[in-house]
């Protein structure tokens, strides 16, 4: 019934996706210091926090249903001609501004390969190796069974 | 009857003053800070967030240390805190078959794919008080890593799923029922018990799921799998119009497994409790699983002989927060109330003594008559 | 595509002084109030018609516009409210040109009379002191209000709009930075 909103910037090989999720998962610090100076934005919508309701499905992979809500902070800015978003898990105003500020700034195809080399770069680096390290301490945990020799 | 009642306003601020020196303690030792009590306190920050049903950590915390450990009247806290916030929408269904796995057991198979991974867990613990941790200051190494990382496990359900020994789920695309914007009301489907399940009183949960293992409803449960972890959480923005991650929570999933002697449209098979819960909570997510399974009676033509199998019983009695509010409400002025109680009572006992008076007075009247008459 | 303009400078404040003003008007039926004198909104959106949905709309109020792409972007941004096809799903529906017939919209039920729609309706100017004369709740003797651009045959909607009460549609009219609300309580006489 809804009407799926029109693209404003079509994302068709998810890389937008991909550097969205990098900044979601970064601090504001993290952000900041990787971050070259930058030109004025105008924000569109000042940073905000609400909720989203997260869905699981039943099952796992049945009906969805409304597990509870979970705090995010969205902003949006403009850089120039580019409109940034964020929404981002948690109430950090800043980290939302930020994050939307190199969305926007990464839209301009004169600047997003060196942004996406000093800041995306670094911190998708740094996530994975978190990530990574904590799948080896788990597995550090895994059980290796053996069989008992079966005595007569 | 309800009264406004005026007055024991300086009472009350006195008591509040109390409450927070009492919330502070001896002031000679250091104070905890929100940081620590998210840290360190981290199963009751989960706690209170599945029961707040609201996925954030600092806020659990505050509350946590805001009600002085009192983890109902901090998961109220939060409940209240995010009735001022506004709902952006809700999220994509999230993915639990690419967790990122802390812990991942299952009680059914010994070898499965992905291997049991036992992660931060207190079983096989001693449970005897351990004092090394009286002693502060210790630092505690970091545990080892292994070489190879755990990856993406497929879910144990799938496995019997694709012999055909397990119950598909049902999906449809269906806007799911929402307690938060309607109340419940019953039949209950499947997606609004959940989510009254999910943010349950845990105790609740855990003696009603019991009750089911001892025969109050049983259906023979098995834990198919236990996850722990993070999941992503993906969220479509209308004016983007694609999703986007907005980074990760954490979560615990439960798949009881359970026998389902077959009807006359469908054979025997297994079919599934669900359990779903924020933070890492695996009794919570146990008993919500074996308690969905237990409230899917009516759906598999089971009979409907105990508690757990009782929706109503059990949907209308599982949120600790309006328990707590009805439960404690009693504590609150009834005076108006209690004194036509009194009264009530005051007037049975009058007539009762008045009749009796009358019963004897025609008592003696008859006794009186009756030795007349026999003189 | 036009770039989008912000909303409400200060989205909380702003917003709850334009709630302010719409309750003014709903309880006040006729009488004309200002609203988001300071926004701008993409044409042809008015600055009280955009006011009065940056207030109510949001995700969880589906909403039926005829205003076009780049009013719909700026709604959707904004409220992030989301768009249905038909306006009989909608919760408030905007019109700025020829609107939906009223009993074509969602009257709610007797049971829950607020699920009634809000229909929004750009008009060319209000006014008060003379035009038509408003009676019912909030109104002691009579108001009068002038309003240029009604939609075509109005009042004899708006009378059968009224006669099924409590179920029906609440109107707000709005010009530029002034709007006038009729609850579906009111009578409307021509003047």
């Amino acid at each position: 019934m809804t009407r799926n909103a029109p693209h404003p910037m079509p994302d068709p090989l998810g890389e937008r996706r991909a550097w969205m999720a990098v900044l979601a998962r970064a601090g504001a610090d993290d952000i900041a210091v990787l971050l070259p100076a930058m030109p004025a934005h105008e924000r569109l919508r000042a940073p905000e926090t609400g909720l989203v309701m997260v869905r699981g499905r039943a099952g796992g992979d049945g009906a969805a249903f409304n597990l509870g809500e979970m705090t995010v902070t969205r902003c949006a800015v403009r850089l120039g001609d580019a409109v940034g978003h964020a929404y981002v898990a948690g109430r950090d105003k800043r980290q939302a501004e930020l994050a939307a500020l190199v969305d926007a700034a990464l839209q301009d195809p004169a600047r997003r390969d060196a942004l996406m080399e000093a800041v995306i770069a670094p911190l998708a680096a740094r996530q994975q190796a978190a990530r990574d390290a904590e799948a080896r301490r788990a597995a550090a945990t895994r059980v290796e069974f053996f069989t008992l020799a079966t005595m007569r | 009857m309800y009264v406004a009642v005026k007055g024991g306003g300086r009472a009350i601020s006195a008591a509040h003053a109390w409450l927070d020196e009492t919330r502070r303690g001896d002031t000679s030792l250091p104070e905890l800070t929100v940081a620590q009590v998210e840290q360190q306190m981290g199963l009751a920050v989960d706690r209170v967030m599945a029961e707040g049903s609201c996925h954030d950590r600092f806020l659990a915390a505050l509350a946590i240390k805001q009600a002085k450990g009192d983890l109902i009247e901090a998961a109220f806290l939060l409940r209240a805190y995010r009735t001022t916030l506004v709902r952006f929408g809700a999220s994509e269904p999230v993915e639990t078959s690419a967790m990122r796995l802390r812990r991942r057991v299952s009680a059914t198979y010994k070898d499965l794919p992905g291997g049991q991974v036992l992660g931060p867990t207190f079983d096989y613990t001693h449970r005897l008080l351990d004092f090394a941790l009286a002693a502060e200051g210790e630092a505690r190494g970091e545990g080892p890593q292994a070489p190879a990382p755990v990856g993406e496990v497929p879910r144990v359900t799938e496995l019997l799923a694709r012999e055909g020994l397990m119950q598909r789920e049902a999906t449809d695309d269906a806007e799911p029922g929402d307690l938060t914007r309607q109340p419940l009301a019953f039949p209950a489907a499947r997606p609004v018990r959940l989510q009254n399940l999910a943010r349950g009183d845990e105790g609740f949960l855990l003696a009603l799921g019991y009750s089911t293992q001892r025969g109050y409803g049983s259906n023979h449960p098995f834990v198919g799998e236990i996850r722990v972890g993070h999941v992503a959480v993906e969220f479509t923005p209308p004016e983007l119009g694609f999703a986007i991650e907005l980074g990760e929570i954490a979560i615990t999933e439960c798949q009881m497994v359970n026998q389902f002697k077959g009807s006359r449209t469908e054979p025997a098979q297994f079919t599934r409790g669900y359990g779903l819960v924020f933070g890492h909570g695996e009794r919570r997510a146990m008993g919500m699983a074996l308690v969905d399974r237990a409230l899917r009676a009516e759906e598999l033509g089971e009979d409907i002989a105990a508690p757990a199998q009782d929706a109503e019983f059990v949907l209308y009695h599982s949120d600790n927060i309006e328990a707590t509010g009805f439960v404690e409400h009693l504590k609150l002025p009834h005076y108006v109330d209690f004194q036509s109680e009194l009264e009530n009572l005051r007037t049975i006992r009058r007539s009762a003594v008045a009749a009796e008076a009358a019963r004897d007075g025609m008592a003696e009247a008859a006794r009186d008559g009756t030795a007349e008459a026999a003189e | 595509m036009t770039p989008l303009s912000p909303g409400f400078a200060d989205p909380v404040l702003d917003a709850q002084a334009c709630f302010r003003a719409v309750l003014e008007a709903m309880s006040r039926p006729g009488r004309v109030v200002v609203a988001g004198a300071a926004l701008r909104p993409p044409a042809p959106l008015c600055r009280a018609a955009a006011a009065v949905l940056l207030t109510l709309a949001d995700a969880d109020t589906p909403l039926w516009s005829d205003a076009g792409a780049n009013a719909e972007a700026w709604l959707r941004f904004h409220c992030g409210a989301a768009f249905v096809t038909a306006p009989d799903h909608a919760a408030f529906v905007l019109a700025t040109g020829t609107p939906p017939a009223l009993d074509a919209l969602q009257p709610g039920s007797e049971e829950q009379p607020q699920r009634g729609a809000t229909l929004v309706v750009q008009v060319a100017s209000l006014g008060a002191g003379h035009g038509w004369r408003l009676t019912g709740p909030g109104i002691e003797h009579e108001h009068r209000l002038a309003v240029t651009g009604a939609p075509g045959g109005f009042l004899a909607a708006w009378a059968m709009n009224r006669a099924r009460f409590p179920r029906g549609v609440d109107v707000v009219l709005c010009a530029e930075d002034r709007l006038a609300a009729l609850p579906r309580t009111v009578a409307i006489q021509e003047g």
